[in-house]
C-alpha cells in the first residue's frame, strides 16, 4: 500500500472563459516522482500551479474541485494558503533567486516561519544547500549575492530555498528547461536524490527527462489527462493511441 | 545595366538619409549650445560676485546675514541654503512613504482602481501649476498652522508640506513603475515559500526596488529644491535661519524671485543673486549625478 501525499479530485481550472483543465483526478504517491507531460498549452502547468494555490494570484482564474493534502482539502476558501504553501513548495522554469545573498535566500523562508536563532538558521542553510548539492560550490561565498551564480546553480539554490521550509511536496515547473545539458543532468540527479525525503511533481517538456527521473507519468492533452500510469508502462506500452503518438514524436 | 538601375533607386534614399542626419545633428547642436551657454552665463555672472566685486566665497556660503543694501553690504547665503535643503528634504520625508504606499496599492493591491482612477488623479496632481499649490498653501495651510502653532504659520513646515504635495506625483509614478517592473518570478518565489503578502512586499519588493525608489525620491528632492513660486508664497521670506519650523525663513529660489526685480544688472546685489542661482544649478548637477549613480545600481 503506497501512501498518497497529494491528490486532486475532479479539478477544473477556468481562465475567464477558457476551460484550461477538465476534471483532472490524480493521486501523487508519497516519496515518488510524478511527471506531467504533454504538448504546450495542454494545461499541465496550470494544473501544477493549482496544487499550491498559486493560481489565486491570477484574478481571472477559477479553480474548482478538491485537492487533498493528507486528510485535508486545501482547495477551500477557508484554507490558510500561507500555511499550505509552506507544505507544498515550488520551483519554476526560470531560476528566481531573490536579490539577496545566498545565505539570505535560504534563510528567508525559515525566518518567516519563526526561526530566529542564528545557530539554527546557519544549520538550516547548510543542510538545505547540502541536500540541493550546491554546498561545496557556495560555502565560501554564502554572503555574496545569489545573482552572481550561474543559471544551473541558481536553480539548485531555488531548490535549496524550497527545501529550507521543509515541505512535504515539491512542485517543479520545467525546472531544467532554461539550463544547459550539464546543469540539467545535475538537476535530474538531484531530483532522484530528493525523492528519498519528498514527494515531487514535475512538469516537463522533455520526454527523456520524464523517463529518466519519474516513477509515474501523466500524459495531458487539451486539459484532460489521457493516461496515467507507471513511467515504464507509459513509455514502453501505453494503452492509449494518442499517448503512443505523442511519445513516439508524431505530434507535440 | 542592372547595377546602374540599383544606383538610381538608391540615390533618393541616400539624400533622405543625409537630410535626416543633418537635421538631427542641427537639433542636437542647438541643444548643446543652449545648455553650455546657460551654464556659462550663470557661472560667469555668479562668479563675478567673487572676482569683480571681491566678495569672499566663504563669507557667502557660511555667512548668516543677508543685507545687500547695508553699509557695507553683506551677502551671507547660509540661511537660504539651509532653507532650501531643509524644506526639500522634509518634503521628501513626508512624500516618500505616501508615494511608496500609494504605489503598492496601485500595483499590488488593486491594479484595477490603480489604473482607472489613481493614475489619472496623480497625473492631474502633477499638472496643477505651482502657483495654485502656493495659493492653496497660503489660504489653507498657513492659517491652519497659525492657529495650531506659535508664529505666523509661514515657514519651513508650511513650505515642506506644500512641496510634499507637489513632488508626490513624481515619487508615486516612479515607485509604481519600479514595482510594476519587478520580475514576476520573485513575488511568486516568495509566496511559494509561505510568505504573506505583507512579508513579500516588505522583504522582497521593497529591497529589490530600493535603488529605483531612491531615484524617485532624489528626483522629488531635486524638483522641490528648484521650486520657487509656491515656496515663496508660504515661507515668509525672512533672510535668517529660523528657530522653529513655524518661523519665517527663505530659500535660495525664494530669495532670487523676491529680489530680482529690484536690483540693477551688473551691480553687486544683482551678481549676488546670480551666485545663488549658481549654487542652485550646481546642486542640480549633484542630484543628476546621484540619480545616474542610482540608475547604474539598478541593473544589479
Amino acid at each position: 500500500m503506497i501512501d498518497i501525499a497529494l491528490s486532486a479530485k475532479q479539478l477544473n481550472v477556468h481562465y475567464g472563459e477558457k476551460h484550461a483543465v477538465h476534471d483532472v483526478s490524480l493521486d501523487f504517491a508519497e516519496k515518488e516522482v510524478t511527471a506531467l507531460i504533454g504538448p504546450s498549452g495542454c494545461g499541465k502547468s496550470t494544473f501544477l500551479r493549482s496544487l499550491n494555490r498559486m493560481n489565486d494570484l491570477i484574478p481571472s482564474c477559477r479553480v474548482t474541485g478538491d485537492i487533498w493534502l493528507k486528510d485535508q482539502n486545501i482547495n477551500g476558501s477557508d484554507t490558510d494558503v500561507v500555511a499550505l504553501r509552506k507544505n507544498i513548495g515550488m520551483v519554476w522554469q526560470r531560476p528566481n533567486p531573490f536579490h539577496k545573498s545566498i545565505y539570505e535566500n535560504i534563510a528567508f523562508g525559515p525566518r518567516y516561519h519563526g526561526v530566529k536563532n542564528k545557530k539554527q538558521l546557519d544549520e538550516i542553510v547548510e543542510q538545505s544547500l547540502r541536500k540541493a548539492a550546491i554546498w561545496e560550490e557556495t560555502k565560501d561565498r554564502l554572503h555574496k549575492s545569489a545573482l552572481a551564480l550561474s543559471g544551473g546553480q541558481q536553480q539548485r539554490l531555488c531548490i535549496a530555498r524550497t527545501i529550507a521550509v521543509k515541505p512535504d511536496v515539491i512542485l517543479m515547473d520545467e525546472p531544467a528547461s532554461a539550463l544547459d545539458p550539464i546543469s540539467t543532468s545535475k538537476i535530474e540527479e538531484l531530483i532522484s536524490e530528493l525523492k528519498q525525503d519528498y514527494s515531487i511533481v514535475i512538469v516537463t517538456h522533455n520526454m527523456h527527462q520524464a523517463a529518466r527521473v519519474s516513477d509515474k507519468t501523466a500524459f495531458f492533452l487539451n486539459g484532460h489527462v489521457v493516461e496515467y500510469d507507471k513511467t515504464e508502462t507509459i513509455f514502453t506500452n501505453p494503452t492509449n493511441q494518442r499517448t503512443n503518438d505523442y511519445i513516439t514524436g508524431r505530434f507535440g | 545595366m542592372k547595377k546602374s538601375n540599383d544606383r538610381e533607386v538608391a540615390t533618393p534614399h541616400l539624400a533622405e538619409e543625409w537630410v535626416g542626419k543633418v537635421y538631427t545633428f542641427i537639433c542636437i547642436l542647438f541643444l548643446i549650445i543652449t545648455i553650455f551657454s546657460m551654464v556659462y552665463f550663470v557661472a560667469s555672472k555668479g562668479l563675478s560676485t567673487f572676482i569683480v566685486n571681491g566678495v569672499n566665497v566663504k563669507d557667502l556660503l557660511t555667512g548668516l546675514k543677508w543685507k545687500p543694501d547695508g553699509e557695507p553690504p553683506m551677502f551671507g547665503a547660509l540661511p537660504f541654503i539651509f532653507g532650501s535643503f531643509s524644506t526639500s528634504i522634509l518634503a521628501a520625508i513626508i512624500a516618500a512613504p505616501l508615494g511608496f504606499c500609494a504605489a503598492v496599492f496601485m500595483v499590488e493591491l488593486s491594479p484595477k482602481i490603480g489604473r482607472t482612477f489613481m493614475q489619472p488623479v496623480i497625473e492631474l496632481l502633477a499638472g496643477i501649476p505651482s502657483v495654485v499649490y502656493g495659493f492653496v498653501g497660503l489660504s489653507v495651510i498657513v492659517p491652519l498652522f497659525r492657529d495650531l502653532f506659535p508664529g505666523q504659520g509661514v515657514g519651513i513646515a508650511a513650505g515642506s508640506l506644500v512641496l510634499a504635495f507637489m513632488i508626490l506625483p513624481t515619487i508615486t509614478t516612479i515607485a509604481t513603475d519600479a514595482l510594476a517592473s519587478l520580475p514576476a518570478g520573485l513575488k511568486e518565489g516568495s509566496y511559494a515559500l509561505g510568505a504573506t503578502r505583507w512579508q513579500t512586499i516588505y522583504r522582497i519588493v521593497l529591497p529589490t526596488t530600493l535603488p529605483a525608489q531612491m531615484t524617485g525620491i532624489v528626483l522629488g528632492i531635486a524638483r522641490a529644491f528648484g521650486e520657487a513660486l509656491a515656496v515663496q508664497m508660504v515661507i515668509g521670506n525672512a533672510p535668517h535661519i529660523p528657530n522653529s519650523l513655524f518661523e519665517s525663513t527663505s530659500t535660495l529660489t525664494s530669495a532670487i524671485t523676491l529680489s530680482m526685480g529690484n536690483t540693477a544688472m551688473g551691480s553687486v546685489q544683482n551678481n549676488a543673486l546670480w551666485s545663488l542661482a549658481l549654487i542652485l544649478m550646481l546642486m542640480t548637477f549633484v542630484f543628476v549625478f546621484i540619480i545616474r549613480w542610482l540608475e547604474g545600481r539598478k541593473k544589479l
